[in-house]
Order: C-alpha cells, then structure tokens, then sequence
C-alpha cells in the first residue's frame, strides 16, 4: 500500500465523525487530510470521505445545507469525473441532497435516535469502497441515527435492485424502516458511495464492535493502486 | 418588498412519523375528532425586486424542499 496516497475528510461545521474518519484512511495505510467546507479545492487528495455528525446543524433537512458548500462543489465535479468518494450517515444525506446519489433520507420510521451494533450484508463488493469484500458477506458496524430512513420513488428503487447498486442491506433487523432494508447504495460506475452506518467506527476491536468497516478504506486505497 | 409564503410538505406516499405520533397524542387532549395529521415547514420569504413568486419558486426547488420527498406551494402573502 503506498503512502503517497491521499484521502480528504472533509469537516463542516457540525461535523463529529471526521476525527475517526482521518484515524481509520490513516489505519489503511493512506494519508489523511483534512477539507476544510469552505475550501474551493480538494488539495490534490485521491479520494474523499464525507463524514458523519449534523453539518450545518442539520437544519433544514440533513445535508441540505452542506449540500452548497464550496467544498461539495468540488467533490461533485470529482465525484463526476470518477473520483472515489464515500458518504457516512451525514456524509450519505450529503451525497443525496447534491443528487450525486438518488432517493432520500428521513426520520426513522420509530421515530427514535438508533444506536447500536448492525450488522449488514454486502449486495455488491465490485464498487470502489467494498471489493475487499465478498458478495454475501455479513458485516457488523455501528449504527448512530435518528434520520435514515432510505427512501426513493418505486422506480429509482426497482433500478437500484435491478443494477445491484444496493451496496449495503441491513440484516437481524431494520433499525429505521429503510424501503427494502437499504442502508447504504453506489452510483452506476461504483465510485460514489454512502451509508448509514459508521465503518470508521469498526476498525479495531479494541474500540469497535469489529474491524469489518477497516475493509471499506483499504478497498479503495487497492482500487487506486489498480488504477 | 414582497412577502411570499413556501409550504412544504411531505408526499402524501411518504410515511410521516411525526404527524402520525401528534395525531396519536390528540385523542389523550380530547380531540376525538381528529383522524390524521401530516407535518411540513413553512416559510416567510421577503423578497425585494424581480418576481417574488418565481423567486420563490425557484429558491423552494433548489434548496427549500428536496423534491424526492416534498411537495411544496407558493403564494403571496394577503
């Protein structure tokens, strides 16, 4: 794995996960860097993760703000030009609401903040952030969310079923009556990707319920090195 | 200066599980009557210059309600 390959965090104001997100692209064995929201460019970095917490005090709806920030702009044009980029939680209704991912997420159909350990079965281990994984594979990282309910009109969810674009389908349980049990998707060429729960959160055993979510980060630092 | 009201709403195919939990708490006031209730945001948008309504219009498609889960109206405020 080379060092030399770089991976932005992107923080906005509000944002809690962007620490353990630096901490588990620096376990992979990347450099992490940190994107400051109001920065006009990504300082050159390979791929982006936008990370969890409530940016912008997730008013108006979560990441709707966020959304227009100057940084965003940036990792659109990256995201569009096949730059691998990762949404977690906050990160993930980032990547909706700037239609780099279809469909929406909502309150949690329980109406309660879901904390706990998940675990998740991976549909699709071809994309930038899970070819470490195997098709089938049950993971388990945490889940930290009172909006995640995926939703989407009937025919986006038919075509992301038909495509295998479900990356990730919660499994023992949906935790926030996600449509079909999603908890995370990819764009059509598998360099976009967001989820609900947290993979910096599951990258030691020491502080984490497994080191399963480690395996997002090192798929994308091969995926780089392959390129 | 123009003051333009947005009301946004979730689709009616949207589960609205804040609605649904006032509507289940109003019977305990004694509302007895009341069979269902849906929850949205509404805005009050002064607008100085051009057209207020298609200001608004377009501010409630870019950025007020996100479309894959709300409907929303604009009016002028009486």
């Amino acid at each position: 794995m080379s060092a030399t390959l770089t991976v932005g965090v992107v923080t906005f104001p509000g944002s809690l996960d962007d620490r353990d997100a630096a901490r588990a692209v620096t376990a992979s064995g990347a450099t992490a860097v940190s994107l400051w929201h109001g920065d006009t460019d990504l300082k050159g970095v390979d791929a982006v993760v936008l990370p969890g917490g409530f940016s912008y005090g997730d008013y108006l709806r979560g990441g709707a703000i966020a959304r227009f920030s100057p940084v965003v702009a940036e990792v659109i044009r990256a995201a569009n030009d096949g730059m691998p980029v990762l949404g977690i939680c906050n990160g993930f209704q980032v990547l909706c609401e700037a239609h780099l991912l279809p469909g929406a997420l909502v309150r949690n159909a329980g109406l309660r903040f879901i904390c706990r350990d998940q675990q998740l079965t991976v549909e699709n281990a071809s994309t930038r952030w899970t070819s470490g994984y195997t098709e089938g594979e049950t993971i388990t990282i945490p889940v930290k969310h009172g909006e995640g309910r995926y939703v989407a009109t009937a025919d986006t969810i038919a075509e992301l079923e038909a495509e295998g674009r479900v990356a990730f389908r919660y499994q023992g349980g949906n935790p926030n009556g996600a449509l079909n049990d999603i908890a995370g998707i990819t764009n059509a060429a598998g360099n976009v990707v967001g989820l609900m729960p947290h993979p910096e959160h599951a990258i030691d055993l020491l502080t984490g319920p497994s080191a399963d979510g480690l395996t997002m980060f090192t798929s994308v630092l091969k995926s780089l090195v392959a390129a | 200066m123009a003051r333009v009201i947005v009301d946004v709403m979730p689709k009616p195919e949207i589960l609205d599980p804040q609605g649904q939990a006032i509507a289940r708490a109003l019977p305990s006031l004694g509302f007895d009557n009341v069979t269902s209730v849906r929850q949205g945001k509404r805005f009050e948008i002064e607008v100085d210059g051009g057209d207020p309504l298609d200001v608004a219009n377009r501010a409630a498609e870019a950025m007020l309600a996100n479309p894959v889960i709300e409907d929303f109206t604009v009016r002028i405020e009486d």
